[in-house]
């Protein structure tokens, strides 16, 4: 591996660069009409531009991309999270090119793309899933009848969602009437596939994943779990390593069955298996993400280890440096995102940042992807930086996160500080007792 | 007369309303991508439908009159 083209942008593509540059590897940018004076560009040894800036133009332009890589002889390819990254068509189309693509297998990723079918594969293959049903829900009578049979409340899901998008909770059976034929439209129009599938709507949920990774000679390892059940809009706002609410026991439990999810598939490179995890500490299959994930800082900074060089070195056939029993949770972490929205409403605030001041303290770790300056602009999601905080224990890493938060300063757009204070500061939060529930429970509340 | 203006800049992705028709303060009239994420926009005022300014697929920046209602 000598040059390592990152299709993506913003802080993972900084992210990424990073660790390449400390291994000695060359990097290739490649850049929308949007993103031509942020960070990531110019700190790449190169960049491309690759077109005009919504998504489709630039940063899913497989035809550009693939051009970019031939350009600058790349030999290999980072797809970093979100846009291509989960793609099993481009990851295939990398192979064809003889790129080599950072990620699982086409196979694999499309394997588990699909919701039905990694259900499916993982009640095979002894993994614990939601009670529901394996066939998708053709009409709304059909689902109803689905729904009667496992109990209200059931979540209604398209199968190739994601992002939260293409989910809904229906309390009776007149929600989910009402919702059927606009999610089935909602899933056709964005996904391409209109599939929809009825399941049991867990209670007390909270939303915990676990971090595995696997090499090509049949190692597979977990490393720990994050909870990431603090979400707006089924999307992540704070997570945490570890989880406060799971026992030794449960933990081990769940690391393991991450681990056979895994193996079952016949995983290489970093991954995650989403679980569901209930009251009682039971605790179901949701998804597998065949890719880098947002919150993969948490694991870093709780374990001491480059998920990105573990790629890299995955990537290049090496087998896995570390034995189950050397990954221990050394430090507790906790990551925020920062998002250029409304804090109160949650509404994108789009905009030019006037002044960018991160903290610089000790125990603070900053990915970022903006500056004094920067246009953030509606082409592209939300989130423009991540605080990581961390401390010998919970304690100390809230009490970190709040002092880095307070020193932050973000001026010209809107965005999320504030909101994430009060979070660390919630009593519920504070006492680690929360559930997925809680940011629309705390917006209850208050109103 | 009386404008429906975008509340932030973003992608028209769906407009609810055609020449004509008859809307109320307060009701959806047009629906922004932006940031990923779909943000209807109301009406202030009630009125009737003169002219529709925008196409689904046009970029519209914070401020811009993407409806006039009479």
């Amino acid at each position: 591996m000598r040059k390592v083209l990152i299709a993506n942008r913003g802080e993972i593509a900084r992210r990424i660069i990073r660790t390449c540059r400390e291994q000695g590897v060359g990097t290739v940018a490649v850049f929308s009409d949007a993103d031509k004076d942020l960070p990531f560009v110019r700190e790449a040894d190169e960049a491309v531009h690759i077109g005009p800036p919504p998504v489709p133009h630039s940063y899913l332009n497989v035809e550009a991309i693939i051009a970019a890589a031939k350009q600058t002889q790349a030999d290999a390819i980072h797809p970093g999270y979100g846009l291509l990254s989960e793609n099993a068509a481009f990851a295939r189309r990398c192979e064809e090119e003889g790129l080599l693509f950072i990620g699982p297998t086409p196979e694999v990723i499309a394997q588990m793309g699909d919701k039905l079918t990694a259900r499916n594969v993982m009640q095979a293959a002894g993994v614990p899933i939601v009670p529901g049903f394996q066939e998708p829900a053709e009409t709304a009578d059909e689902a109803a009848s689905m729904a009667a049979e496992i109990g209200y409340p059931v979540m209604l899901k398209a199968s190739a969602g994601g992002g939260g998008i293409g989910m809904q909770i229906c309390y009776q059976e007149e929600d989910l009437r009402q919702a059927y034929q606009s999610a089935k439209g909602r899933a056709k129009a964005y996904f391409g596939n209109d599939a929809m599938y009825v399941e049991r709507y867990v209670d007390e949920p909270r939303h915990i994943e676990v971090q595995i990774a696997g090499d090509m000679h049949g190692n597979v390892l977990h490393i720990l779990e994050r909870e990431c059940s603090i979400q707006r809009r089924h999307q992540k706002v704070l997570e945490e390593s570890p989880s406060p609410f799971l026992d030794a026991d449960t933990r081990e439990r769940l690391c393991a069955a991450a681990v056979q999810a895994a193996r079952a598939v016949g995983y290489t490179g970093v991954g995650t298996v989403e679980f569901i995890v209930d009251g009682s500490k039971q605790f179901y299959f949701l998804e597998m993400n065949t890719r880098l994930q947002v919150e993969h800082p948490v694991t870093e900074e709780m374990t001491g280890l480059d998920l990105v060089a573990m790629q890299l070195d995955i990537a290049r056939g090496k087998p896995l440096a570390l034995k189950q029993a050397e990954i221990k949770a050394i430090r507790h972490a906790i990551e925020l995102r920062i998002y250029a929205e409304d804090p109160v409403t949650f509404m994108p605030s789009p905009g030019t940042i006037t002044l960018y001041q991160p903290p610089e303290l000790e125990g603070i770790r900053i990915d970022d992807g903006v500056e004094t300056g920067t246009q953030v602009t509606p082409f592209y999601d939300p989130m423009i930086a991540k605080v990581i905080a961390s401390g010998a224990d919970r304690a100390e890493a809230i009490e970190q996160a709040k002092k880095a938060l307070e020193q932050f300063i973000i001026t010209g757009i809107k965005t999320n500080l504030p909101f994430l204070l009060e979070v660390l500061e919630d009593e519920l939060f504070v006492k680690g007792t929360y559930t997925t529930r809680f940011i629309q429970e705390r917006k209850q509340k208050s109103v | 007369m009386k404008n429906v203006t975008a509340t932030m800049a973003g992608t028209i992705i769906n407009i609810l309303v055609q020449k004509g028709d008859q809307v109320q303060a307060g009701q959806d009239v047009i629906v922004l991508e932006s940031m990923k994420m779909e943000v209807p926009v109301q009406a202030e005022a009630d009125g009737v439908v003169t002219e529709i300014k925008g196409n689904i697929g046009d970029f519209v920046n914070d401020g811009d009159v993407i409806i006039t209602l009479e």
